[in-house]
């Protein structure tokens, strides 16, 4: 069952929270809305990719974070910034790896297709020692793509590259991502408001402990405007 | 690198020559290189005779000490209750020097190939399977959460991603394999043998032919440096993707 527009998840936390990770935040609620892109700002340390983690059911939720609305059995994928690429596979052959790991035949007219988009035919037979810092992320995205998951939770996918690069990784994602349930994790108020259909920042007002997680709702009239509100909050949390 | 080989070679062979020569040795006690290759040269048949049953020893010995170590490096691997019985077995047998147990293992497996072969896979099978449960261990906490999400089965994910991250570790544990599988072979000789280069070995130091035991010595470095050479090769070749090599 895919996660569209008339789902939402819901992740609470309670103020009752002791131990790791609900110790981390504050009493909170974060919408993640159906069809849509969610983006975490905030401080390092504050917590972004622990929300992240937990959503991807990589890390323990305690009886004080609830996850509501989710539709019984939904896939998730999950890109972070260090895409660890197997050296020892092609590019077609990373970004397909979903369907072998699983035991199923290859797909390869979606692997074409993918990597066709992300431009990335030309180097389809190469090895990752043999491609650039933004061909790997892009290898790593179609590879995030091809597995077609319900919730995509990104976590700081392109912070390691140069600002070109990340902006066309931006546009990709903005394009690919398109109508897709999306969670992303940034440093960067600019790529938040480019990106985020919705933004919550953590915020830990005495700039450590407990982060609380708020909804942010700049009204600008530019990206930059925007950008700069969200700039301001973040310096202010 | 065969040139540096080759110069170190001619070196030593220089300085032992100069060793020989300073303090007047009598063959029987340090040969010269020349009597050595005179005496290798003379009987070529002798040696081939005696280096292809010693050759034969060490390469099964590898090969079954590769696929025990292996097999049972991803046993202990698997399965917390296997290595916890396992390992102080592993562990005791290192405690027993494999010189304490040769005669033994000649009496119950005979003078042929295969206490020979059980010796040198003794030694043989313990740096294989630590490095083999080493290397599986060592792959982090990214690929398998991203299996996880992926919903990987455990055997695709153990050939496509586990293996490969771990041949690294595998290859050294290979490679010190190759370098070692030539003790057992020839203290399995030493110990009762008809034949090998440890059989010509002990039976030329007993007539007091030492340029012979000398040039049995050489076959079996030279057949040692071989099969590291072709070990390592194989190792690089499967790990093509790493820089250091």
């Amino acid at each position: 069952m895919a996660i569209d527009h008339r789902h939402s998840i819901t992740l609470t936390v309670t103020a009752s929270g002791s131990g790791y990770p609900a110790d981390l935040f504050a009493p909170s609620v974060l919408t993640i809305t159906g069809g849509k892109t969610t983006v975490l700002v905030g401080a390092s340390g504050s917590g972004k990719s622990t929300v992240l983690r937990m959503l991807a059911g990589l890390e323990p939720v305690p009886g004080t974070f609830t996850l509501e609305g989710l539709p019984g059995a939904f896939k998730r994928a999950y890109m972070t910034q260090d895409v660890r690429l197997l050296p020892w596979l092609t590019v077609e052959r990373n970004a397909g790896i979903g369907n072998r790991l699983r035991g199923e035949p290859e797909d390869r007219e979606g692997v074409r297709d993918t990597l066709d988009k992300l431009n990335l035919t030309r180097d389809a037979r190469k090895y990752p020692s043999q491609i650039s810092g933004g061909m790997a992320q892009r290898t790593a995205l179609a590879r995030t793509l091809l597995e077609r998951a319900d919730l995509n939770l990104l976590d700081e996918p392109f912070a390691a590259l140069d600002a070109i690069s990340r902006r066309n990784m931006q546009d990709l994602v903005k394009q690919h991502f398109d109508g897709k349930t999306v969670v992303m994790v940034t440093h960067d108020p600019l790529e938040a408001v480019r990106l985020g259909d919705a933004i919550y920042v953590l915020s830990q007002p005495e700039g450590s402990g407990p982060a609380e997680i708020l909804p942010f709702n700049g009204a600008g009239p530019s990206p930059s405007e925007r950008a700069e509100q969200l700039f301001e909050t973040l310096q202010g949390s | 690198m065969i040139v540096r080989a080759l110069i170190t070679f001619a070196g030593l062979c220089l300085f032992w020559q100069g060793l020989v020569s300073v303090f007047q040795m009598p063959p029987f006690i340090l040969p010269g290189p020349g009597a050595v290759f005179e005496t290798l040269v003379s009987s070529p048949a002798l040696f081939l005779k005696h280096a292809t049953i010693t050759a034969i020893e060490i390469v099964l010995a590898l090969l079954i000490g590769l696929a025990a170590g292996f097999a049972t490096g991803v046993l202990i691997w698997q399965s917390a209750r296997a290595e916890r019985w396992i390992w102080p077995l592993l562990l005791a047998s290192q405690a027993i020097p494999v010189f304490a147990i040769a005669p033994l293992l000649v009496i119950w497996l005979g003078y042929g190939l295969a206490s020979k072969v059980t010796m040198a896979v003794l030694i043989v099978f313990f740096p294989v399977t630590v490095a083999v449960v080493e290397g599986l261990r060592r792959i982090g906490p990214y690929w398998p959460e991203q299996a996880k999400l992926m919903g990987a089965k455990p055997w695709p994910f153990f050939w496509l991603v586990q293996l490969p991250s771990s041949l690294g570790t595998i290859g050294v544990g290979a490679r010190i394999a190759a370098a070692t599988a030539p003790i057992g072979a020839i203290v399995g000789e030493w110990v009762g043998a008809s034949g090998g280069l440890g059989y010509l070995m002990l039976h030329a130091n007993a007539r007091m032919q030492i340029p012979t035991v000398f040039a049995a010595l050489f076959c079996l470095l030279v057949f040692t440096l071989c099969l590291y050479g072709l070990v390592n090769f194989t190792t690089r070749k499967l790990l093509f993707w790493t820089e250091e090599r």
